[in-house]
């Protein structure tokens, strides 16, 4: 069940095309990576959503309908540039934020006490924005966006400015709304993250759908019939060994000295046999301590679409 | 749902500004400072009249100098058998009055007054009308009429000049064009004031809350248009409140505290005039001031105008701020703002300007039409108001504000919606009208 569906959406500003043609599904209970260049069109998306703007064609389906202003309530969104009033309390702000999310102030304050503790930041209730460092104010936006169990959370950028341990525990306190029944749209130039926390994503470059699918899956098909080989020992020796073989696969950058690791791309149609073979070679010849298929790192596969695209265009 | 979000807006808006110092600090201490110097004038002149002059009269005829009676202001001594130079040289006094011998025989009898500080016009017009009043009861005296001093007493009469306009509930008051031309002015100043200071203080939040981003963070739970009006609203009611508040402890003050300040002899006359019986005010020349001190302690004055000025200053005030506001959400900061906002600013001023040909003339065309149309006639009509003029007249200038007010929110949503999204380039005016039509 998708809870979020784009269809073939296109916004045209007066001096570019901000969005092509796009389209995505975003399902239900899932992390959804919303990934692009800057100035791709990801924000003019999540602006289409939020209804904040209108799309020139297409339509935004929620939860099975066309998508109204109702629904927009059950969105919490964490914009990437974040909005606090400087000269207002922590704690006077939050409430004012999950009363226009429609808790009620007794419910707010409670539930954002909670927060707060969980955060560690109850001691900065009474402190002004303007006092609080960059990473602490985030903290008191995240739970501002996600105090009223939105079913869809839109998160543009969320780490930014956090440290690794805050990072951490905003990861896991992500993966826990998704795994009580949010979903959550993660938008990001961080590829680790994503590689991290993401189900499936949608690479949005040059306002036009490029890539969609599954993360794992993506990462294998990325660089099919590779392997990688991790091993103790003589790599010259092992060289020397799979020299007569060259034709069934092709070791990837042969010269690298000193190596515990090489990957092979192996010919189509040799597939099982080069495989066994260059696993029996290693056996004999050195120590092995790793074996598998090559999966490529989100920052591989950003950067080869992108670049792929922008050349065909 | 969405009229409760509006509340929370208003709610926010309106604390964060009064619960601030300076509100407060202003709030209480600049009705303090108007009182004071409304009252200032009065206070001074009754200090001045405190001072004595001592007058040395030289009259050889010893016709007059035994006839003329000292006053709080003048004290005259009779010095017989001197000469001028004599009498110059004492120390004693301030000024000698020199009467000539023919004082009764001439038409124009020329007296002479030597000071040796600048004489003031109380001393003048206490020696020349003493003097007129002898020479005359001297020449009426030779006809030898029989009972004349009965009907002296008879004939006399002091003239006061009250004005009492008769307004639609045929009630009398009691007040001076003088009076309502200041207070007029008064009230269409102070309204200016807020209009600008108010107007800037919408716009300017509106930019700030456009840089922060906190728009983006609410536009999911509120419409940009209710944010907007929750603004707006939010601000009229620290506007009113501190209308109201400024009304009331004027009201308060000039009810306890000038009393206290003003000495008891000047408030028996405010008394006397606030009773129509203006006979039993003592000195004609301060009548004037005394009436616009009785119409100030005079509660129930105050809190009608302030009233009427408040109905016209929200009316005004949304209407307005509106405009301020889509100003302020289709900039970036504050710099790029200013060329846009002569678009509220300019009307403001003019409306200033005509509020003082209003008052100078409150019956008159451009005082009409200017208090009829919606962008002048917050200012105008509030000078016109302490003049009093017919009802059907506020009615039509309120009429039509509703409406100017109605327009300028609707433009003003239109441009905000768009404006308050777009971010870098200043848009041009061609741009933002375009916006409207979206």
């Amino acid at each position: 069940m998708d809870i979020l569906q784009v269809e073939n959406v296109s916004k045209a500003y007066a001096s570019h095309l901000a969005l092509d043609d796009v389209s995505l599904s975003v399902p239900e209970g899932q992390v959804y990576g919303l990934l692009g260049p800057n100035g791709a069109g990801k924000t003019t998306l999540i602006r289409i959503i939020n209804h904040i703007t209108a799309p020139d064609s297409g339509i935004v389906m929620f939860d099975g309908h066309r998508m109204t202003q109702d629904d927009v309530e059950m969105i919490g969104y964490l914009p990437e540039e974040r909005g606090l009033y400087k000269k207002m309390k922590v704690g006077e702000q939050a409430v004012f934020f999950a009363r226009l999310k429609g808790l009620s102030k007794a419910d707010a304050v409670r539930e954002l006490r909670r927060w707060f503790e969980r955060f560690d930041i109850l001691g900065w209730w009474d402190k002004k924005v303007e006092e609080l460092s960059k990473g602490m104010a985030q903290k008191v936006q995240f739970i501002v966006t996600v105090l009223h169990r939105p079913k869809l959370l839109i998160f543009d950028e969320p780490f930014s400015g956090f440290d690794p341990i805050n990072a951490n525990l905003l990861k896991e306190e992500i993966l826990k709304l998704r795994d009580e029944g949010s979903t959550i749209i993660f938008s990001t130039h961080n590829m680790n993250s994503v590689e991290e926390i993401c189900d499936n994503i949608t690479l949005i470059n040059k306002s036009r759908n490029i890539l969609s699918g599954n993360v794992e899956e993506l990462r294998r098909r990325f660089f099919a019939d590779r392997y990688d080989l991790t091993f103790a020992g003589d790599g010259r020796l092992l060289m020397e060994r799979l020299l007569p073989f060259a034709g069934e696969f092709k070791i990837l950058d042969p010269d690298s000295r000193g190596r515990s690791r090489i990957s092979f791309h192996v010919t189509e149609g040799s597939k099982p046999d080069a495989v066994r073979r260059v696993l029996a070679e290693a056996n004999d010849a050195v120590n092995v301590v790793g074996f598998g298929e090559s999966i490529a790192s989100m920052n591989d596969i950003f950067i080869r679409a992108v670049e792929e695209d922008s050349a065909n265009r | 749902m969405s009229k409760s979000k509006i509340g929370i807006v208003i709610e926010r808006e309106y604390l964060e500004r009064v619960k601030k110092k300076s509100f407060i600090f202003t709030t209480l201490l600049m009705p303090l400072l108007m009182l004071l110097l409304m009252a200032l004038p009065a206070l001074l002149m009754t200090f001045v009249d405190k001072s004595e002059t001592t007058v040395l009269v030289v009259d050889n005829s010893h016709k007059i100098d035994t006839r003329l009676k000292s006053t709080d202001e003048v004290r005259f001594i009779p010095v017989p058998d001197i000469t001028l130079d004599s009498a110059l040289r004492r120390d004693d006094a301030s000024a000698v009055l020199m009467i000539p011998d023919n004082v009764f025989d001439s038409r124009r009898p020329s007296l002479k007054l030597y000071t040796s500080e600048p004489s003031s016009m109380i001393t003048e017009s206490a020696v020349t009308s003493q003097i007129n009043k002898i020479i005359e009861d001297e020449r009426l005296r030779h006809y030898d009429i029989a009972d004349l001093d009965k009907i002296m007493a008879e004939v006399e009469s002091n003239v006061a000049l009250s004005t009492l306009r008769i307004d639609d509930e045929e009630e009398e008051e009691a007040i001076s064009s003088g009076l309502s031309y200041a207070i007029g002015i008064g009230m269409s100043f102070v309204l200016y004031m807020f209009l600008l200071i108010y107007g800037q203080m919408v716009m300017t939040s509106i930019i700030e809350e456009k840089g922060n981003r906190v728009l983006e963070v609410v536009v999911t739970s509120v419409k940009p248009a209710q944010l907007m009006m929750g603004k707006i609203l939010g601000v009229a009611l620290v506007a009113v409140t501190q209308m109201v508040l400024w009304g009331v402890l004027l009201a308060a003050m000039s009810a306890y505290l000038l009393p206290a300040l003003l000495p008891a002899e000047a408030m028996a006359d405010i008394a006397a005039v606030q009773a129509g019986n203006l006979d039993a005010v003592g000195d004609v020349e301060s009548i004037e001031v005394i009436q616009a001190l009785a119409s100030l302690s005079q509660v129930g004055n105050i809190v009608s105008l302030v009233g009427l000025m408040t109905i016209f200053l929200v009316l005004g005030f949304l209407m307005y701020s509106s405009i301020f506001a889509a100003v302020g959400s289709a900039v970036d900061n504050i710099q790029d703002a200013s060329q846009l906002t002569s678009f509220a600013v300019f009307p403001i001023i003019f409306g200033l300007i005509f509020a003082m040909v209003a008052a100078a003339d409150p019956t008159g065309p451009v005082a009409f039409w200017a208090s009829i149309f919606p962008l002048t006639s917050p200012m105008v009509m509030v000078a016109r108001i302490p003049f009093g003029i017919p009802s059907w007249e506020i009615w039509l200038s309120l009429g039509l504000l509703v409406i100017g007010f109605l327009g300028s929110v609707w433009m003003a949503g239109k441009i905000y919606r768009v404006g308050i999204f777009m971010y870098g380039k200043k848009p041009s005016v061609k741009e933002i009208i375009r916006w409207i039509r979206y």
